[in-house]
């Protein structure tokens, strides 16, 4: 048995209880959530060496929203580490029926749990409930607010390819309007050095947009013009029913990314997308599986070691100011 | 047999105050039984005469009491965040002497049966005069108006369906259309529904938290198309809670072009603007929502020069379950009743209108869209209040008399208290810190 933690655990550079969001959040403290999720990542989870560095410890993964991808990735990261799990998929319909957030939260703090990783539809619900609880709280996606751990994991990933985030032009394309991924992307690619666009129709652009700091454009040719990292989005199909825009086709004739409107990136330009994919909506199916431009699969990898990372981070117990 | 005459009560040193008659001066008021016997500058000077209760209030103002034209009751149907017992105590400490009740209650009052369940409860609780408004549509579903001669006849003081505008253009024609008739009231809170989906002012504050937001637009376009329908039809219109500059805007031009409106505002809206919200604070979720700095200036501008012709509460009591929850989720809305007059004391105390202008606002101009009465005149009921305009104090919810304490006002400096609140000459309110 061994106790793998690859930084000092003297100091965790990390100033805070929990990670409900990018926003607010220290350079250093972003640099060194990466640096040790780049440990993390270079271990080789197939040597099979057991992990106690969380043994004994809870995670509950509260999810009031279905997600495949964000739980199995949470719930993976923490048994590498030897934590004990739970999956608490609780239905909306039974929120709905009366037993509020906060009803949830009281039940769950009596199980004592040490991390709790949330994810709800509506945005500020995490924060709400972490008011509420007595152990450290990470927000795996609040509506249209914030996706922290999606943020790091897309982070890790340019930073592996590219060495550095600094001075990097990143463009994210696609439904900013309800993007709680754009706006993570966004804050974290900002506090980093990067130049950020985002590239949407004005019915999914957000008002005041370019108050975070970022450049907009309606045209995707243009948006794109020699950007490092084009950064797709899912477009959830309910949105045809909003007038949000008028159908599949149309979309993905103006914003879908195939090798016509990728041409305007600079050549060694990276794809990524958070998943699920649509294809033929988003993104064209050639597109997303050029082994040299997309790093789709690199960034469901990075998904388990930056969780890892954040999981082993709040959970060193020192004294927390946030 | 010998007649028992009524008591009397002298309130003498005090500042009369009443915009109706143009009363700014030192003077005294005489009451007997539920009446004003007299009132007038410089009355009771050389003190009060034998055999009446005398009340000094030097140092405070006597005015004629609030008039809160918008106040949710929750009574009947959701009596854990108020009752009409509660709501009459929480005005009378606010220094009001009549409300009318939105008439969302459960079940919804579109009936008589509702107005008269209203008026019975109010009577039984003799406190503040608590009046209802009936709700323009069966049902408040927006499509059949209901029997507003009736209504009207059996005390219901104007039409309204609360929180839901009234989108359907054609009934509202024939709401303002058919009430002309009856000289009655159609109160709407203009809100485009199709544009209002939203849970706060849209804006910057809005996009970083990932929160829906509803435009100003929302307010002036359903205020443009109402305007138009109230000078085609020669109703009586009343824009309830006005929060936009735009809107102030078109209020302004709609009197120049001769139309009759009047409209009113609550205090967050001139006190307060969207950043109350910061990290999705419940407390500060209202509808309209609160908007820009710039939106919440030009409101207090506009109740200063007129334009807005009425402060009200827009009482909106929840308990603590509709409130700790997400933000889109919460229940909108503040409780009002007993922070309605020092918040309005504060657009004195900035000089932006005088004390006398202030009292037009939040007792005559409303008494007056409600076709009633309000002032210090001999032979008028005696409803008023006495209230120290200067003292500061801090806004402390826990210590209201409503049911409900979902205020964003928690330790909110003030000026202005209560001493006296006087219904039909009964004195139903007397602050414990007069001194």
């Amino acid at each position: 048995m061994c106790s793998d933690r690859p930084l000092d655990d003297s100091k965790t550079g990390y100033a805070h209880r929990h990670l409900l969001g990018i926003e607010g959040l220290q350079r250093e403290e972003i640099a060194t959530l990466l640096d040790l999720a780049d440990d993390y990542a270079r271990q080789d989870p197939r040597a099979h060496r057991p992990n106690t560095l969380l043994s004994g410890h809870t995670v509950i993964n509260l999810f009031f929203e279905n997600s495949t991808r964000t739980r199995t990735s949470f719930e993976l990261a923490a048994k590498r580490l030897g934590a004990q799990v739970i999956n608490m998929s609780v239905a909306w319909s039974s929120i709905k029926k009366g037993e509020t957030l906060i009803d949830t939260a009281m039940t769950l703090t009596a199980m004592r749990p040490d991390v709790l990783v949330v994810r709800h539809p509506d945005s500020g619900a995490v924060k709400l409930l972490s008011e509420k609880v007595d152990c450290a709280v990470i927000n795996g996606g609040d509506g249209s607010h914030e996706h922290p751990t999606q943020a790091l994991l897309d982070a890790l990933t340019i930073r592996q390819r590219k060495g550095t985030l600094q001075g990097l032009t990143v463009a994210i394309c696609g439904d900013i309007l309800h993007s709680r991924v754009a706006r993570s992307n966004i804050h974290l690619l900002n506090i980093m050095g990067a130049q950020v666009r985002v590239i949407a129709p004005p019915t999914l652009m957000p008002s005041k947009i370019e108050r975070l700091g970022v450049t907009a454009f309606h045209d995707m040719n243009q948006g794109l013009q020699d950007v490092d990292i084009v950064m797709m989005l899912r477009l959830q199909t309910e949105r045809m029913q909003g007038s949000y825009v008028p159908s599949v086709r149309e979309y993905f004739r103006f914003y879908g990314l195939d090798r016509e409107k990728l041409s305007n990136a600079k050549p060694d330009a990276l794809i990524m997308h958070p998943g699920p994919m649509n294809r033929g909506v988003e993104i064209d199916t050639e597109v997303a599986d050029d082994i040299d431009r997309s790093v789709i699969r690199q960034q469901v990898e990075m998904g388990v070691a930056v969780r890892m990372a954040c999981l082993d981070i709040l959970t060193r117990g020192q004294a927390w100011e946030g | 047999m010998s007649v028992k005459t009524p008591d009397r009560t002298a309130y003498i040193n005090a500042r009369l105050i009443d915009p109706e008659s143009g009363l700014d001066a030192p003077g005294g008021l005489l009451t007997e039984g539920e009446e004003i016997l007299d009132v007038g500058a410089g009355l009771f000077a050389d003190g009060a005469p034998e055999g009446v209760t005398v009340i000094d209030c030097t140092g405070a103002a006597l005015a004629p009491g609030v008039v809160d034209l918008r106040t949710q009751l929750r009574e009947p149907g959701e009596e854990h965040k108020e009752t009409i017992a509660s709501a009459g105590r929480a005005a009378v400490a606010g220094g009001i002497t009549s409300l009318v009740a939105l008439p969302n209650t459960d079940p919804i009052v579109d009936d008589v049966a509702g107005v008269e369940f209203v008026a019975r409860r109010a009577r039984e609780e003799k406190l503040a005069k608590v009046y209802t408004y009936a709700s323009i549509t069966r049902g408040l579903e927006g499509q059949e108006i209901t029997e507003i001669g009736l209504l009207s006849e059996y005390g219901a003081r104007g039409f309204t369906d609360g929180l839901q505008p009234l989108a359907n253009a054609n009934v509202m024609r024939r709401a303002l259309s058919y009430s002309s008739a009856f000289d009655t009231v159609i109160l709407q809170m203009p809100q485009e529904p199709s544009l209002s989906g939203g849970v706060m002012n849209s804006g910057e504050i809005a996009m970083r938290l990932g929160l829906s937001g509803i435009s100003p637009l929302a307010e002036v376009i359903m205020l443009e198309r109402d305007l138009r329908l109230v000078e085609m039809t020669g109703g009586r219109y009343h824009a309830s809670l006005i929060s936009t500059a735009a809107s102030v805007e078109v209020i302004r031009r709609a009197r120049q072009r001769g139309l009759t409106v009047t409209c009113d505002t609550a205090p967050h809206y001139f006190t307060l603007n969207e950043s109350e919200v910061g990290d999705y604070r419940t407390f500060a979720r209202t509808m309209p929502p609160l908007r820009s700095e710039e939106d919440r200036q030009a409101i207090a501008e506009a109740v200063a020069d007129g334009t807005i012709d009425a402060i009200c509460s827009d009482h909106s009591p929840h308990d603590q379950d509709s409130k700790r929850l997400p933000f889109a989720l919460a229940e909108p809305g503040i409780v009002g009743l007993e922070t309605l007059l020092p918040l309005s004391l504060a657009l004195v105390h900035k000089g932006l209108l005088s004390l006398s202008s202030l009292v037009a606002r939040l007792a005559t101009s409303p008494a007056a869209i409600l076709k009633g009465q309000s002032g210090l005149a001999k032979g008028r009921p005696a409803d008023f209040v006495v209230f120290d305009p200067d003292r500061p104090r801090m806004i402390t919810p826990e210590r209201f008399r409503s049911k409900s304490k979902n205020s964003p006002f928690e330790d909110y400096a003030v000026q202005g208290q209560v001493l006296f609140t006087v219904v039909d000459g009964r004195c139903v309110y007397a602050s414990e810190d007069r001194t």
